[in-house]
């Protein structure tokens, strides 16, 4: 299986024939068999998906697709995050915001916190937010996104979350396919950013000190290294536009610390189909290692640039 | 029949079809669609993370063949292709371990030269397991 493995790399990308050692924050994945009598192949995950841009090719459309802040909250939930509404964006604050800019990361931002509050039901909380994303999805023009009839439908459904998690779905389609459309993909980039950064900020305070070695969110965290490029290469596509640049900019100065988190795999994907459910799942073996100075680092530029943008 | 020529109408294409086809997972709320014509490709890259359960929804408006899309890892291995699998719209999968996978959509070309290619509307969607 290995030296298959290795038929798939091309020579000269990272193939380091030795034990892996290391501060290990996090390990997932299967199979642990013959560990102790061979040495391990270990493969940086990072250069690995440089790798896969490498032969873009003469394509009519590439869509370089980030998680929405609908996934987004939804990582934080799985990772066994606790309820906290101290971390959210007041809704308060929507009255503040009056730039492009500024609406299209509170767009994203508030939609996160809808989806944060919403996944645990707080009733209250998702028609505030709503209304929230609401405000900023007006003020940039966004028509007919979020209308009254969007927040009469939350509100009778509060009980119902399923249908809370599809009206959040739709009206955020909604948002992005019609910036789409009517040629503000910039604006539908920093919709994102501003949800993804959400997503983070949420997540790095929401670990205790204590954990930050044993948290699942962390190993979330850590993941979201794996999106950088992607983040990146979604906004060098509207890069001429001032206010893309100054996310890139912010973009940057996290993949600098997101550098030093390293993921490292040891084993090629393995797909096996569930013969009742029909669910594939795709096995394999990778590591992390997010040491608690590297988090606290990338704990505290999160937080300027995420208080940068709700400022 | 007429075929889906504008944007809006790929949007009303991808709502009103292709979202259906993630039930009972829910959509991530992410827009991805294009006109294409026979021939063509698309590619998608994203980061899928462990502990969740997806949904890939790939169609193609009815004036259009069936659409094949194949998802590759970032050693390019080939993990599925629904031409495999009757040329499937959907796959549901889940992962061990985040990873970043690329997904090829191809529109198949028409065998008969002679014809003018058809256009149309392609729409990739996420689902994820509300748990």
């Amino acid at each position: 299986m290995k030296s298959k493995f290795f038929q798939y790399l091309h020579i000269g990308l990272i193939a380091t024939l030795a034990a892996f050692v290391g501060l290990s924050a996090c390990s997932s994945g299967g199979g642990d068999k013959n560990e102790a009598e061979e040495p391990e192949l270990v493969i940086d995950m990072s250069e690995l998906d440089q790798k896969m841009f490498e032969d873009i090719g003469e394509v009519k459309k590439i869509f370089y697709t980030m998680p929405s802040p609908l996934e987004t909250a939804m990582m934080i939930k799985s990772a066994g995050a606790e309820y906290n509404e101290e971390f959210l964006n007041p809704v308060e604050n929507a009255a503040n915001y009056s730039t492009n800019m500024s609406m299209a990361l509170n767009l994203g931002i508030y939609t996160c916190d809808l989806s944060f509050v919403s996944l645990y039901d707080q009733t209250e909380a998702s028609v505030n937010y709503m209304n929230a994303s609401k405000k900023m999805a007006d003020g940039l023009g966004i028509l007919d996104a979020i209308n009254d009839e969007t927040i009469d439908k939350l509100e009778e459904n509060v009980n119902n979350r399923d249908v809370i998690m599809e009206i959040i779905s739709d009206t955020f389609m909604n948002s992005s396919s019609y910036l789409q459309e009517n040629d503000r993909s910039s604006v539908a980039s920093i919709v994102l950013v501003g949800g993804w950064m959400e997503g983070l900020y949420l997540a790095t305070q929401m670990v205790y000190t204590d954990s930050i070695m044993t948290s699942k969110l962390v190993k979330r965290i850590a993941d979201q290294k794996l999106s950088m490029d992607i983040v990146i290469r979604l906004l060098n596509e509207t890069k001429d536009n001032e206010d893309i640049q100054s996310i890139l900019a912010d973009i940057d100065n996290l993949k600098e610390t997101f550098d030093k988190i390293k993921i490292t795999t040891t084993s090629p994907i393995q797909a096996s189909v569930d013969k009742d459910s029909k669910v594939t799942t795709l096995s394999s073996k990778t590591q992390s290692t997010l040491t608690p100075e590297i988090f606290n680092e990338l704990k505290e530029k999160v937080q300027a640039i995420r208080n940068k943008y709700i400022s | 029949m007429v075929p889906i020529t504008s944007q809006a109408q790929c949007k009303g294409f991808a709502k009103k079809v292709c979202r259906l086809e993630l039930d009972p997972y829910i959509h991530d709320g992410n827009y991805h669609a294009a006109i294409l014509t026979e021939g063509e490709e698309a590619e998608l890259y994203k980061t899928f993370y462990s502990d969740q359960e997806y949904r890939i929804a790939v169609c193609g408006s009815d004036n259009l063949p069936e659409i094949e899309f194949t998802i590759m890892d970032a050693t390019k291995k080939v993990i599925y292709t629904n031409s495999d699998n009757n040329y499937s719209r959907v796959w549901d999968f889940k992962l061990e371990s985040s990873q970043q996978l690329k997904i090829v959509i191809k529109v198949p070309p028409n065998p008969d030269t002679s014809e003018e290619p058809m256009s149309g509307c392609v729409s990739i969607m996420f689902g994820l397991k509300l748990k």
